[in-house]
């Protein structure tokens, strides 16, 4: 319908002599492979999205049932018995908690070497390209990496060695935003510190760190976001423990691996607790995900 | 059906950027085969008017115009004009080169390939003729296939010209073709403005009013969204009705 | 008096700046130090089947932890395989998505569906493996393998790819669920660089009477093609190294078999299953030069697709 009369008038009001008359079969499969294109990249656009709903549909589901205050006060059980989630989410608790706190800080500090002396020599540049690629590099590998230097040594896994591998994982994550948030900065503040006789030290931790503030967070956020879920470096780091630890010089309980031993094990009421330990540890992780992209939000839109 | 002096008919026309009120009730006829400019300080609405002669504000949500614009007669605002064929009817350049991501070759024969099969000697002469109304031809015609980035900015500005009157299109929107260009580039666009207009009907926005008056023969004077005046370029240039045209072609204002 | 405490004030400033900066240097060093790190003690936990095996290791098909004897060659297949399924399938779909956000979406979903695609980002591996085992290989084994496997079974040649017990895990459904899991890195980043694209670039192309997806095509893909392969190997890193999801539902057999729906293993999920039980010197040893292949697969793929995102970047440099 709507290129009938354009069409039409367009053969009609053709300008004699020219030779240009428009091919309608042309156009008409144009616009076929136009629709047919624009129609695809909708349905993926909905197949993503249908992913995502079916399997937090499937969490809740699954999950919601089994939450009770057993699952905050009781230690993972024998099969068979009664139980809860309680050492498994101390543990993860803990091991966040020491990661990030080993992590944040070198991924800081490094950032603002990036940032604030990184315009000249090889160490920047060199230092820049192999964080992008610890960024995403198999945290298995880091696992392997923890287990050979630290756990070996020692001779028996622990929370630390978990603790380290996840900070491992932070780092990357940390020095990235830290680097970009502070390159935000305009160049204008710094100067004007600087014009009052300030030292460079002061500068950068004073004036600029703490203005690209909400955008670093956001970033140790997004971090601890990703260690929180993560599994495979703590396979042979923290192992497990069935009982309740809080040494962290020993090995440790923690979500992601209860949920991996408990939904691979061939009982119906560890399924129930992996379940239980997948909706708490998905719905942290969205939340603290959801959390920092509104600060960064928040963020952008104040400057 | 169509008054036969008259190839676009702007009639009764406004255009709003969500609330903003950009363009306040236009009425303009523009005469075929020749060249029309429109003038008028940063923000006066001229780009948005030219630019609803192709619809090319669709692409953006929130966009929306009132009124009509007749192309022969046929009303282009209309819910069941096909955008696309308007768009070959009507060809666009703009203030920056824009030479796609192609060959010089591939990048003429793009608009061409879109509505018309020809054989690949067909296509041959209408590069060459493309390259040739756009005064390109002897540049460029030993390296065809080369990037259209290799060309120089002035060259790449010709480029698009050749571009858009490869598809032979029946208007040409020039959308101030010189703000990136030299002077020297600047000349010869003018000099194919003059050119061109014996085969198209040419719509330029342009800040430069001595470019206005060289080029033009109709020049329109904008100011806040609203017409304010509009005639021959030599009256307009000579002697302006309006005091507020005058002020700003002396240099009074804006 | 005054000026001699500035100074001394001064020289203090001085110190602390240097400190400063050094100690920052320090700990860029540090980053650049733990890949060598990393690299240098995955070598010598390797060492002993290194030396044992030597070349041999990658083609041998043997993993045998009684007889001491090991091969990569199923695990190292295994990745692969299930990277390029995923690949295959999640390219296009990131494809897909990229464009309907940039160039389909209306602008008021535009927020909330870029944020449920990095939604699906975040969801942790674990719970995509978990996902895939109770939910998805069961539906899959009941109504869609056994459609296949009657279908396409019979077809010489293609049909061995479709050949196996309909179990619902395997090594397709463990390539379909890294599928899932790449495609919000990878629509992402081709997100990011469509929009880079300038606007008259698109407009001139559109008013020549373009459809959207010529422009898509024809414009946009060719502009931004090293972005785009560059955010497609980003994703390959990711689908390499990636560990639960896949040791969840891949079936975890160390026996070589080509087949789609028979169960495999991923360099990932041998040291997932098997390294904190490791017997002997040769086993651990083997599992740790696995981890070694792994991290050299996934570091050339990333410093690849690295490389081409800078040249983007230098190009856009020069651009403006």
């Amino acid at each position: 319908m709507a290129n009938s009369t354009l069409s039409e008038s367009l053969n009609v009001q053709d300008r004699s002599g020219s030779s240009s008359t428009m091919n309608t079969s042309i156009y008409r499969r144009r616009r076929l492979v136009n629709a047919f294109n624009m129609g695809a990249s909708t349905l993926t656009m909905a197949f993503g999205l249908f992913w995502l709903f079916w399997i937090l549909i499937t969490l809740l589901q699954h999950g919601l049932s089994g939450i009770n205050m057993q699952v905050f006060t009781q230690s993972t059980p024998p099969p068979g018995a009664q139980g809860g989630l309680a050492n498994a989410i101390y543990g993860s608790l803990a091991m966040t908690l020491f990661g990030t706190l080993i992590g944040t800080p070198i991924g800081i500090l490094a950032g603002i070497y990036l940032a604030e002396f990184g315009q000249r020599g090889w160490l920047a540049p060199a230092t820049r390209f192999i964080n992008d690629i610890l960024l995403s590099a198999p945290s298995i590998v880091i696992g392997l990496f923890v287990y050979e230097v630290y756990v070996v040594s020692v001779g028996h896994f622990s929370g630390w060695a978990g603790s380290l591998a996840l900070a491992l994982l932070v780092i990357p994550v940390v020095v990235r935003t830290t680097e970009n948030m502070l390159r935000l900065v305009p160049n204008t503040l710094r100067e004007a510190a600087a014009a009052l006789g300030a030292p460079q030290w002061k500068i950068t931790l004073y004036v600029t760190l703490r203005s690209a503030k909400a955008g670093v967070l956001t970033g140790i956020l997004l971090a601890i976001a990703r260690i929180s879920g993560e599994t495979a470096p703590l396979l042979f780091t923290a192992l497990n423990n069935q009982f309740f630890n809080s040494n962290m010089n020993q090995p440790m309980a923690n979500l992601p691996i209860v949920i991996f031993q408990f939904a691979m094990s061939p009982y119906e009421d560890w399924h129930t607790l992996a379940w239980t330990g997948a909706l708490l540890i998905t719905l942290s992780v969205l939340t603290l995900n959801i959390l920092a992209r509104w600060m960064g939000s928040q963020k952008t839109q104040s400057h | 059906m169509a008054d036969n002096n008259v190839k676009l008919q702007v009639k009764n026309l406004n255009f709003f950027y969500g609330n903003f009120h950009a363009l306040k009730n236009i009425n303009l006829d523009i005469a075929p085969r020749m060249v029309t400019a429109f003038i008028g300080p940063s923000g006066c609405g001229k780009s948005t008017l030219l630019r609803t002669f192709n619809r090319m504000y669709e692409l953006y949500p929130g966009l929306r115009s009132e009124g009509e614009i007749l192309l022969d007669g046929n009303n282009i605002l209309g819910r069941d004009v096909d955008i696309n064929l308007l768009r070959a009817k009507v060809g666009m350049v703009f203030q920056k080169p824009t030479p796609f991501p192609m060959s010089i070759y591939d990048n003429i024969t793009f608009g061409v390939k879109l509505y018309e099969k020809l054989a690949k000697t067909e296509m041959d002469d209408r590069v060459e003729w493309a390259l040739r109304k756009a005064a390109l031809w002897d540049e460029v015609k030993d390296k065809l296939k080369q990037s259209g980035n290799s060309l120089s900015g002035g060259q790449q500005q010709r480029l698009c010209i050749a571009r858009a009157v490869a598809s032979r299109p029946e208007v040409l929107l020039l959308d101030e073709p010189t703000s990136a260009l030299d002077p020297i580039s600047t000349a010869h666009i003018e000099e194919l403005i003059h050119e061109l207009k014996e085969d198209y009907t040419i719509a330029i926005v342009t800040h430069n009013m001595q470019q206005a008056a060289r080029v033009s023969d109709f020049t329109a004077y904008m100011y806040l969204g609203e017409l304010v005046e509009f005639g021959e370029t030599d009256n307009i240039f000579t002697a302006p009705k309006q005091k507020a045209t005058e002020d700003y072609i002396t240099g009074k204002f804006g | 008096m005054e000026k001699f405490s500035n100074n001394q004030q001064m020289q203090r400033q001085m110190l602390l700046d240097n400190i400063f900066r050094l100690s920052t240097r320090c700990f860029a060093f540090l980053v650049l130090a733990l890949l060598v790190g990393i690299l240098i003690s995955l070598i010598i936990g390797a060492m002993p089947s290194l030396s044992r095996f030597g070349w041999s290791f990658l083609v041998d098909s043997d993993w045998d932890p009684v007889g001491q004897k090991f091969g990569a060659l199923v695990p190292v297949f295994g990745t692969l395989a299930t990277s390029v399924i995923a690949l295959l399938i999640g390219v296009p779909v990131s494809f897909g998505i990229a464009v309907f956000l940039t160039e389909l979406c209306p602008n008021v979903l535009k927020r909330p569906l870029g944020i449920a695609v990095e939604l699906l980002a975040g969801i942790p591996s674990i719970i995509y493996g978990m996902w895939g085992l109770f939910v998805f290989a069961p539906l899959f084994a009941d109504h869609v393998q056994p459609v296949l496997i009657d279908n396409l079974g019979d077809i010489p040649l293609i049909g061995l790819l479709f050949q196996g017990a309909p179990m619902g895990i395997g090594v397709f459904t463990a390539g379909l669920i890294l599928a899932v899991m790449v495609i919000p890195f990878i629509a992402s980043v081709m997100r990011d660089v469509f929009e880079v694209v300038p606007t008259m670039l698109k407009e001139s192309a559109y008013g020549l009477g373009s459809t959207t997806w010529e422009v898509v095509r024809y414009v946009v893909l060719p502009y931004t093609k090293t972005g785009v392969v560059g955010g497609i190997m980003l994703g390959l890193g990711r689908a390499l190294g990636e560990t639960m999801a896949v040791t969840f539902v891949i079936g975890n057999s160390s026996r070589f078999a080509v087949g789609l729906f028979e169960p495999g293993q991923s360099i990932s999920s041998a040291l997932a299953n098997e390294f904190a039980e490791a017997t002997g010197e040769f086993h651990m040893a083997s599992l740790i030069e696995l981890g070694l292949i792994l991290f050299f697969i996934t570091f050339v793929v990333l410093a690849c697709a690295k490389l081409l995102l800078l040249r983007l970047q230098k190009q856009e440099g020069k651009a403006s």
